[in-house]
């Protein structure tokens, strides 16, 4: 682990990543100190301020603070990330472990429904999805996480197809150890590392998936500040509005590219053979 | 070749059968049945009706019986009717608005390969050069870029700020007055923004495996005897190199079709392009479920397409494959 972290410490790229992942939790977790205003404290006499001192980031059509909404924002974003690639990693921990260790016909049916599941453009799914189930942040974090496993499958379910063949996976087996066993103590444990990986990239995924809905109205509900619909604000006031528009799209770009860095960089350390690719 | 294609055709029977599958589950998970929403509207209504309603769209049979009738309509190509006050047949719809989106997907697919293989190719022959510098930034700016800020932005710039571009639509409003010239230039106009925008992270993917697909094949002996038996730079990397670059880049292409027609909802739905996207945006507000699922359905059949389409590419490129 210190390993690693020195590793990255020396990628100025990756470093840079985790840096910005660093500050966006910083951000998350004292938003209420960092905020200097009530996120929904409603100004008649402030409606589209641009920035200034007392509102570095300008107010909004209700005249509400835009850089406290921002800062709730790094919340939900944070939050949907986590919880959406957290579920993608798990559910294809899973089946990624179930089909590489049994094989045969359990790996064929899982393998056609990845195949499946991959030629539905997941935008389009995820949005049929939404359309039964009323768009809330916890729907959104469900729906992602549902549609974006199967990477994750296929990388679990090679790297069990090599485990397999390995001396201690087949003296766990021969000493009698149970499947579930095998798996969650001796497989899974060695396959962890190319997860963790997708587990970072997922999350700048998910982050730009959840903005894109929220941008759409149907992900993150107002009065709930989210970056995605501070920014369907900013569409429709266009052409007077401008830091509507500019700041909560910079936010995204930067947090989806701290992530993607730290992804890459974390790609690099811990599997040399993708280095330079 | 033709036997290795009807192989390839083939094997896309059960997918397609498992997509219609993944579609109906999704449909059947939907609270409320079509006779309730139609029912709902109707304070009249008496449950003999609601019962007629049900035997008569099959709803009073087992789930397994409803799907193989479905999947029989969809066969022919019948998606029902859409539920919006027009009640015009899915099928119909989806008809208008394909067109559009294929169009722009093609446009886009083109740009892309356009700007991509020259991109990757001069990066990975002057690696660490300042252009190679440039298109990395370019690269992982691209992956993070969220699309619809970006097409923000531009509308913003070139379309309220310079007045350059038009923000929305297909056409002009006096676009039915124009001369034949005319009429191209004026779709060109309002196509320029959304194809390029729509192109941007595929583009960055793309010229990102052009460049490490190139470096790999620069390694290999074949090219080290070009260069040895004397030939020009030029000659190396554009016959020798290139062709074999391009493989793997083929794949990724076919790869890369659901995210554009995903993709295409966002960028449909801000600068109001009525393709499939829209389509689908506007039906998924609507709760117009079997709109909804006709997509669902035409966007991974679409997908499957593309998938063939490479694999088609793939064997064209590659000789050894055409036995």
């Amino acid at each position: 682990m210190k390993r690693v972290l020195n590793r990255l410490a020396k990628n100025p790229l990756a470093a840079a990543g985790g840096a910005i992942v660093a500050f966006l939790f910083v951000v998350a977790m004292s938003a209420p100190l960092l905020a200097p205003y009530d996120i929904g404290a409603i100004d008649a006499k402030q409606v589209l301020n641009s920035p200034s001192w007392n509102h570095p980031l300008g107010t909004d059509g209700l005249g509400r603070d835009v850089l406290s909404r921002m800062v709730y924002g790094a919340r939900v974003s944070l939050l949907v990330g986590f919880v959406s690639a957290g579920l993608a990693c798990l559910i294809g921990l899973a089946l990624g472990a179930i089909a590489g260790y049994f094989g045969g016909i359990v790996d064929a049916v899982i393998m056609r429904f990845v195949d499946i599941m991959l030629c539905f453009p997941s935008f389009f799914l995820i949005l049929a999805v939404i359309a039964y189930l009323s768009a809330s942040i916890w729907n959104i974090m469900f729906v992602i996480g549902v549609t974006s496993w199967m990477g994750v499958c296929r990388l679990v379910r090679a790297e069990f197809l090599t485990l397999k063949q390995r001396d201690f996976m087949v003296a766990a087996e021969g000493l009698g150890a149970p499947p579930s066993r095998v798996i969650w103590r001796h497989g899974l444990p060695n396959a962890l590392a190319p997860v963790f990986v997708s587990f970072v990239l997922g999350v700048a995924g998910a982050i730009l998936t959840e903005s894109a809905l929220s941008f759409l109205g149907i992900g993150v509900q107002p009065p709930d500040p989210s970056w995605g619909n501070i920014l369907t604000e900013g569409k429709s006031t266009i052409e007077v509005a401008w830091w509507l528009s500019v700041y909560p799209g910079l936010a995204i770009l930067v947090t989806v590219l701290g992530y993607n860095l730290l992804g890459e960089g974390l790609r690099d350390v811990l599997d040399p053979r993708l280095r330079e690719r | 070749m033709a036997a290795y294609l009807a192989r390839r055709i083939l094997s896309l029977i059960p997918l397609l059968i498992g997509i219609t599958f993944v579609s109906f589950v999704v449909i059947q998970a939907a609270p409320g049945s079509p006779v309730e929403l139609m029912v709902d509207m109707n304070p009249d209504a008496s449950p003999e009706l609601r019962e007629r309603l049900e035997q008569y769209w099959g709803l009073d049979q087992p789930t397994h019986v409803q799907y193989w009738r479905w999947l029989r309509r969809i066969a022919i190509g019948d998606f029902g009717v859409s539920f919006a006050a027009d009640q015009r047949p899915v099928l119909d719809k989806v008809a208008e608005a394909l067109p559009i989106t294929l169009l722009l997907n093609a446009l886009s697919l083109a740009l892309i390969l356009l700007m991509s293989i020259p991109i990757g190719v001069y990066s990975a022959t002057h690696r660490h050069s300042t252009i190679d510098r440039f298109a990395t930034v370019f690269v992982f700016l691209g992956f993070a870029m969220p699309t619809f800020w970006l097409a923000l932005l531009c509308m913003m710039f070139f379309g309220v700020e310079l007045g350059w571009l038009p923000i929305s639509g297909l056409q002009s409003l006096d676009y039915e007055g124009m001369s034949t010239l005319g009429r191209i230039g004026d779709r060109a106009r309002h196509l320029i923004l959304p194809v390029t925008i729509a192109s941007v992270t595929s583009l960055a993917g793309m010229s990102r495996y052009m460049r490490s697909s190139m470096l790999e094949v620069v390694r290999q002996d074949y090219i080290t005897t070009a260069r040895a038996k004397g030939l020009s730079e030029r000659t190396v990397i554009y016959r020798h190199a290139l062709r074999n670059a391009l493989l793997p880049v083929v794949t990724i292409l076919g790869l890369s079709v659901p995210g554009l027609i995903g993709g295409a909802v966002i960028f449909e739905t801000i600068f109001a392009i009525p393709g499939m996207g829209r389509l689908f945006y506007d039906s998924v507000m609507m709760r117009d479920y079997q709109v909804v699922m006709g997509v669902l359905v035409m966007g991974a059949v679409l997908t499957l397409l593309g998938n063939l389409l490479a694999d088609v590419m793939y064997v064209i490129v590659d000789p050894r494959l055409r036995r």
